[in-house]
């Protein structure tokens, strides 16, 4: 009897313990399953949605495009710099997720400014230079109308659009990003809520263990 | 000499009463106002200045320069009512910003988010009543 306890916690403990190492973050969006062949086998394999090339400029009028995102897994949002009530709570925490993973050279960051007009990148350079950002881990970028909303609604699953009867003409959502070195996405959340962004810190630990193993 | 002691110590107590009822009801109100004014925080300033008070980066200024709130302790309710633009000096710090006003807010609501913010993030500066607001409001420019 005890022997069989003992047994039912070993195996217990031992669960739990490879739950949490081994444990995937989901894919999200959309996916398709498509047949292949493999050593002669018919097998269906799945092909999730990725995010597809982009070029745009950054706070140091430099082309990013998503070559710079190669071998990487990044964090992504929609903004704008003159926006007055979400985006300065998301970015005060997304700044504590930058402070974790900073000079880290697997992990960047990509805000997307949604006021094509105003937010041209010598106006995103002193947003992110009053944010306390340099270098170009944290990419800020500006791009043509179609590219940003386009990306935002049909790569990120973010709503964002231009409202005439909003104050200041644009609204968005307070999503962060978790996209992987395969450009899937692999996380969604609130960058407004505290708790969901802790997640945030958390699932990245895990995404670069599953991509890059333990080596840092 | 018997009724007169009685008489005094009569007076007495009814004296420190009155004063002590009185000090109650300041430190009710303050209070009373306090607690409002964390609700009016919450709700239209702490997605800037943050729930510590300490803004972020250089974009929006924290509110814990207990100097500045002391020497503008009577521009706060203006600040608060109509904005700010331009640059001011905080912790020895500049920053260039705007700040919307609050046009929505009554006198009442900038006195309370006034005892707020001048009594928390180390700050202590006391009661600030409405009827003070009111006045200082008055003179906005
Ligand atoms: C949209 C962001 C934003 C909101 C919301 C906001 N402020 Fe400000 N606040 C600013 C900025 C930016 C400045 C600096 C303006 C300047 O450069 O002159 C400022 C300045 C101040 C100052 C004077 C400087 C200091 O740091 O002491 C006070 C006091 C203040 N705000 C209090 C409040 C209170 C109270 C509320 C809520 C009723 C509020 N603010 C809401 C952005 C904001």
């Amino acid at each position: 009897m005890r022997k069989v306890l003992f047994f039912a916690l070993a195996t217990f403990i031992f669960q739990s313990c490879s739950d949490t190492s081994d444990k995937k973050l989901p894919i999200l969006g959309e996916r398709e399953p498509v047949e292949k062949t493999i050593d002669g086998k018919q097998v269906i394999d799945t092909i999730y949605q990725t995010v597809p090339p982009f070029s745009y400029l950054n706070q140091d009028s430099i082309a990013v495009t998503d070559k710079d995102f190669d071998n990487k897994i990044y964090v992504t949002d929609f903004f704008f710099t003159s926006c007055n009530t979400i985006c300065p709570i998301m970015h005060r925490n997304m700044l504590n997720v930058y402070n974790k993973f900073k000079d880290n050279p697997k992990v960047k960051f990509l805000s997307h400014s949604i006021d094509i007009k105003y937010d041209l990148p010598s106006r995103l350079k002193t947003y992110a230079t009053k944010l306390g950002i340099e270098g170009n881990q944290w990419e800020f970028v500006h791009g043509s109308r179609d590219s940003i909303f386009g990306i935002a609604a049909k790569s990120y699953l973010v709503s964002a659009f231009e409202d005439s009867t909003d104050p200041q003409g644009l609204v968005h959502q307070g999503w962060f990003i978790l996209v992987d070195t395969k450009k899937q996405l692999r996380g969604a959340y609130d960058g407004t809520k505290e708790d969901q962004v802790k997640q945030l810190m958390n699932d990245m630990e895990q995404l670069l263990k599953e991509e890059f193993g333990d080596a840092k | 000499m018997r009724n007169k002691l009685i008489y005094f110590i009569l007076l007495a107590i009814g004296f420190t009463s009155i004063i002590q009822s009185c000090q109650n009801e300041t430190s009710i109100n303050f209070k009373r106002y306090y607690v409002n004014g964390k609700g009016i925080y919450e709700k239209n300033c702490q997605n800037c200045h943050g729930s510590d008070g300490k803004g972020l980066g250089t974009l929006y200024p924290p509110l814990t320069d207990s100097t500045y709130l002391k020497l503008n302790k009577n521009s706060l309710a203006c600040i608060i009512r109509n904005g700010q633009t331009g640059t001011v000096k905080i912790n020895n710090i500049s920053y260039e910003g705007i700040m919307p006003g609050n046009e929505t807010l009554a006198d009442i609501d900038i006195a309370q988010v006034v005892v707020y913010i001048t009594n928390s993030f180390g700050n202590k500066q006391g009661f600030y009543d409405s009827e003070t607001a009111k006045k200082d409001l008055e003179k906005c420019n």
